[in-house]
């Protein structure tokens, strides 16, 4: 019988479920291998000395083990636990929300360095970020995952967005001149300035776009128009939204 | 194959765990067991279903409404503990330190599993906060990710009430090795440290 094929990476834990009696399934997102699930063996025994080193959001170097069906996690140890956020009810909220549209947009096995690194980078960025590291996030996530939205020709018929009131478009994926509205299903309207954030958060680095100003009513028009984008692509509805908003409203408030 | 065998070794293997061997192996331990101890197990799972129910204070499963804990008069009803599981209840009762209530939430946050706020017994705690009898709520939730924002959330929603709200000390287990810990638990350790 073959021994086990040991290898090593590092990772992020984008989700934990129970499974038998100890042991812990988890989906990790790495550099080089994209998503992959593995079984922490006995990890939730009192005992375990890899409990603390696979939760939720922490990066760690694993050593994996292949299986005929699931890789096992041989060892682990936390490199970084974003110790930051997890005192942070909003950034947590945030957290949350980015790892779930990660699991949603990739599928298993696929490498994506860049998304992994932007996961990473925007960990970091938590607290601080607020909702700009987020629309950021999701902007890019979108890059990496070649649903890069059109921002500058209209998708319906290609002439070059020209300074007014536009509209966005899910359904075509960017932007839609107001001649062309009813050739899409699933529109939106898209102020200019929203138009400029979309296209910095795009093209920008994250430097420029934590140093935009924007007024409540423009952020929550991107927010938005990136939200019907986002749920258009993924066809079904991002359970950690209500909970991010929920606690970034400042809510709960006790009744 | 006999009928009421595969039916059985069927309905077990529905168990959480039990996979097909074990159900079988299950099924014949059983056909060689007297009647008698068969009619007590099965007798025994139906009286688990009929008489099992939720405390209507604090929501642990129990067979006496209220539960043995919250009718028990020499407890302190002005604490209460708020845990993820009724088998935390169980745990805490272990230690026979601790002498206030219970509350059970069953669950914790977790969006990516489908559980928020609304889907734990998060409105029947605030419920107990009326009146002014409850002067601590000592918030017991795994020291995780879930566990922590389960407990920030709550802290946010009991504060302004005006009752004292405490977190379990997190940090290394009794048993465990320093060698071995994850940052995020020596952190918690370090910043709970008391006087020697």
């Amino acid at each position: 019988m073959a021994a086990p094929r040991l290898y090593k990476t590092e990772g992020i834990v984008l989700r934990r479920s129970d499974m038998g009696e100890a042991d812990l399934l988890l989906t990790l997102y790495t550099p080089f291998y994209g998503k992959l699930r593995a079984v922490a063996r006995g990890a939730r025994r009192p005992n375990s000395k890899m409990a603390g080193h696979v939760d939720f959001l922490a990066r760690s170097l694993f050593l994996l083990a292949r299986g005929q069906n699931l890789d096992t996690v041989s060892q682990a140890e936390c490199v970084e636990p974003f110790a930051a956020l997890r005192d942070d009810l909003e950034a947590v909220g945030r957290a949350l929300y980015m790892a779930e549209i990660l699991d949603r947009f990739t599928p298993d096995g696929a490498e994506n360095r860049p998304l992994y690194e932007l996961l990473v980078e925007t960990l970091r960025r938590l607290p601080a970020g607020g909702d700009m590291a987020v629309r950021f996030f999701e902007v890019q996530t979108l890059v990496f995952s070649g649903f890069r939205p059109d921002l500058h020709t209209c998708v319906e018929c290609s002439d070059a967005v020209a300074p007014g009131h536009h509209l966005f478009s899910a359904s075509g994926g960017g932007v839609l001149c107001p001649r062309c509205k009813d050739q899409e299903p699933v529109v939106r309207p898209l102020s200019l300035n929203a138009l400029k954030v979309l296209r910095l958060l795009d093209r920008g680095g994250y430097a420029e776009a934590s140093r935009l100003r924007v007024s409540a009513d423009l952020a929550g028009e991107v927010e938005q128009a990136l939200r019907q984008y986002i749920w258009y692509l993924l066809e079904r509805e991002v359970k950690a939204i209500s909970f991010m908003d929920r606690v970034r409203r400042g809510e709960p408030d006790p009744a | 194959m006999a009928a009421p065998i595969a039916r059985l070794i069927d309905e077990l293997h529905k168990l959480p765990g039990i996979g097909p061997k074990t159900a079988q192996r299950l099924t014949y331990h059983l056909i060689r067991m007297p009647q008698e101890e068969a009619r007590t197990l099965a007798e025994a799972i139906l009286a688990v279903k009929e008489k099992v129910t939720f405390c209507s204070t604090c929501q642990n499963i129990t067979d006496v409404n209220p539960c043995m804990v919250c009718a028990a008069q020499d407890r302190d009803k002005g604490l209460i503990c708020v845990v993820e599981e009724p088998l935390d209840v169980m745990a805490l009762e272990r230690t026979r330190a601790y002498k206030g209530l219970y509350h059970v939430l069953h669950g914790v946050i977790s969006p990516i599993n489908g559980t928020g706020p609304d889907d734990l017994k998060i409105g029947e705690l605030l419920g107990r906060m009326k009146g002014s009898v409850v002067h601590e709520v000592i918030l017991a939730m795994n020291p995780n990710l879930e566990g922590e924002a389960t407990a920030m959330y709550l802290h946010r929603l009991l504060s302004p009430l005006g009752v004292k709200v405490t977190r379990l000390a997190r940090g290394l287990p009794v048993g465990g090795d320093l060698e071995y810990a994850d940052a995020m638990t020596l952190t918690r350790a370090l910043e709970g440290r008391r006087e020697a």
